[in-house]
């Protein structure tokens, strides 16, 4: 079973305030930490699991700069066999569209029977990558997938459906899958874990040596502005001393009429 | 542009709510700029949906088959693609859900239109069509534009237009057939499975305490649990604790998880997604404890406290307790 995983570092934007830079085409990213793509971690997690049970190899690929690397290690120390990271110069210059034509374009030419993606990367939170890998491979796909089963060259899949509902396919390898959290639970990486990992081979592929035209790459969408959002009423919020809140509190579901 | 096409979506013979909040803006777009509302309903015995819609577009393109019975997006896609050429619709909407993110990317692959995803609202003005998005968890929006094109993909985030319907259309009803049986079948369906079924049932429950990651550890879920006993209400969850396995899918509240409607739900560390407000939108009254003031949640609820649950919630518990003593 060799399974090409397709990952991307992205900023952890939880508790912190974002600012929109000067252009107005993107967020400030200096001040932020970064992290591997939360879909991305269940798909390397997956990828593992799989090929310790049926043997084969797994490769970690990212379309990035340099500091993107950062993830493609932690995706070694997980298990990875080797990891790939193609140099296309400043990446938010393509659009989803563009990002496929490379992965696609890099997996093609690879013996593989699975590819993984995030159903979803948290910060353009597009959600198509992967299916328009699998489409311009022209293989199979499920997307949403929450449990693999591999069974006579197939793969027996289950996607998650709105309102908990499970629809169970099977799909003839080779085939992309796009990977939704909770599929299993990641495992933890040590410090020395990503420092032993370092012998592992991450190649470095520049986007000249694949052969795509400019054209190709070229956005079909473009973001015209970003903003914060719009200020709405929003909550009341409740002030005070903690006991004056709780007073408050107690009162409203009172009102409510939850409290009796 | 001179048509719209939306993509009706159906599951186990009932129409999906995204399908009419999809109708509702293609109506209203098509009021403001004159273009006609097609609607493309593949499926099987689906005359019931015809119905329910004929009042929302101006035609129906019907292809009714044993095949298209259960959602397949290789057989959707051809038959759509297959259509955008005929008719050359210069929108075509897509709902936002499980089976939309699955069609619309192999859609865009293959007709080459442009496709913005999760959309918000829409505009066409002076020819120039504009979506509104959210990136990095709904704390950035943006407005996206496309590049020149006969037509361009969107798929529609569910809730964010209304259910009714607009305008008064009499829909034609066009019912074709396609030979189904040159598209490579590259997917079988096995069934349905429900992945969320429980002893309790949040669902029906007055007053809802939802722990969210906020909570950091597994074993801190206790401090919550403690304050929903308290309270007579019952536990429910955002989706990361259910991913964590530190509380069951059937307690987890949100799109992929239980629509609930109850008098007052409480949401503790939960930054609020718009999945999870998919969930809630039932809620009578939402009240939001979480230490990011910025946090999402704050804007969809109706009462807030922001500050750190582990030094809140013991508080709003001896308060509870103290109050119902009397
Ligand atoms: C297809 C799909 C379906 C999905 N379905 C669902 C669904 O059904 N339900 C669902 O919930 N999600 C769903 N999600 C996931 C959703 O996008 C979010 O990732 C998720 O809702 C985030 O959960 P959260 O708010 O608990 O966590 P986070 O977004 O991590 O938020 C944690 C919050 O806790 C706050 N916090 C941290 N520490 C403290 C403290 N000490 N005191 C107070 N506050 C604190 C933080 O400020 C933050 O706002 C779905 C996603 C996808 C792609
Ligand atoms: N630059 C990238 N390099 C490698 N994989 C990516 C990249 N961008 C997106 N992906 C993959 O596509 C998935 C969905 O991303 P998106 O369509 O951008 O939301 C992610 O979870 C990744 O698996």
């Amino acid at each position: 079973m060799d399974i090409v995983v397709c990952v991307k570092r992205v900023p952890l934007t939880e508790e912190v305030d974002l600012a929109v830079d000067e252009h107005k085409k993107g967020i400030k990213k200096d001040q932020l930490a970064f992290v591997l793509n939360d879909w991305d971690n269940y798909a390397i997690e997956e990828a593992i699991l799989l090929k310790e049970k049926h043997g084969g190899t797994v490769t970690a690929i990212t379309v990035g700069s340099e500091e993107d690397e950062e993830v493609l290690r932690r995706c070694l120390a997980m298990g990875a066999d080797r990891a790939i990271r193609i140099e296309a110069g400043d990446v938010s210059r393509f659009d989803s569209f563009g990002i496929s034509k490379i992965l696609s374009r890099v997996v093609k030419d690879f013996p593989f029977d699975l590819v993984f993606t995030g159903v979803l990367a948290d910060d353009d939170y597009c959600g198509m990558v992967g299916m328009m890998v699998a489409e311009e491979l022209g293989i199979n796909h499920a997307n949403m997938v929450i449990a693999i089963e591999i069974e006579n060259g197939k793969a027996r899949t289950t996607s998650e459906l709105e309102g908990g509902l499970g629809e169970v396919s099977s799909i003839a390898l080779p085939a992309l899958l796009a990977i939704q959290t909770g599929i299993n639970e990641p495992r933890y990486v040590s410090i020395l874990g990503i420092r032993k990992a370092a012998k592992k081979e991450l190649k470095v592929m520049d986007l000249s040596e694949l052969g795509i035209s400019d054209e190709e790459l070229s956005p079909r969408t473009i973001i015209e502005e970003v903003y914060l959002p719009p200020e709405t009423e929003g909550a009341q919020i409740l002030t005070g001393d903690p006991d004056k809140i709780a007073s408050d509190f107690v009162e409203i579901l009172t009102k409510k009429g939850v409290m009796g | 542009m001179s048509e719209v096409f939306v993509i009706v979506e159906h599951r186990l013979g009932e129409i999906r709510d995204i399908t009419l909040e999809m109708l509702w803006k293609a109506g209203e777009l098509a009021q403001e700029h004159s273009y006609n509302v097609t609607a493309i309903l593949l499926g099987h015995e689906v005359s019931s949906i015809a119905e329910t819609i004929s009042d929302r577009a101006d035609k129906i393109i019907i292809s009714d088959d044993e095949q298209l019975k259960n959602f397949n997006a290789d057989i959707y896609k051809e038959i759509i693609a297959g259509l955008i050429e005929e008719s050359k619709p210069g929108l075509i909407l897509i709902g936002n859900t499980a089976w939309g993110m699955e069609l619309a990317p192999c859609l865009a692959v293959r007709t080459g239109f442009p496709l913005a995803t999760d959309c918000i609202d829409i505009t066409f003005k002076d020819g120039k069509l504009t979506v509104q998005r959210q990136m990095f968890s709904g704390k950035i929006f943006s407005n996206v534009s496309f590049s020149s094109s006969a037509g361009c993909l969107l798929t529609i985030r569910s809730g964010v237009f209304p259910k009714d319907r607009i305008g008064d259309r009499q829909a034609q009803i066009v019912q074709r057939e396609f030979s189904l049986k040159e598209i490579p079948q590259k997917k079988d369906f096995i069934e349905f499975v429900e992945t969320a079924a429980g002893d309790v049932d949040i669902a029906q429950a007055e007053l809802l305490v939802s722990v969210g990651r906020g909570i950091g550890e597994e074993e801190n879920i206790s401090l919550v649990r403690e304050l929903a006993e308290a309270l007579n209400g019952l536990l429910s969850c955002s989706r990361p604790i259910v991913d964590k396995n530190w509380l069951p899918k059937y307690l987890q509240v949100g799109s992929s998880g239980k629509s609930v409607n109850p008098k007052v739900y409480v949401a503790v560390g939960i930054s609020g997604a718009f999945q999870h407000l998919q969930g809630i939108t039932g809620a009578g009254t939402v009240i939001a404890i979480n230490k990011d003031p910025k946090a999402p949640i704050f804007r969809a609820a109706d009462y807030g406290i922001v500050g750190d649950l582990f030094k809140i919630i013991p508080v709003l518990k001896e308060k509870v307790l103290e109050t119902r003593k009397g």
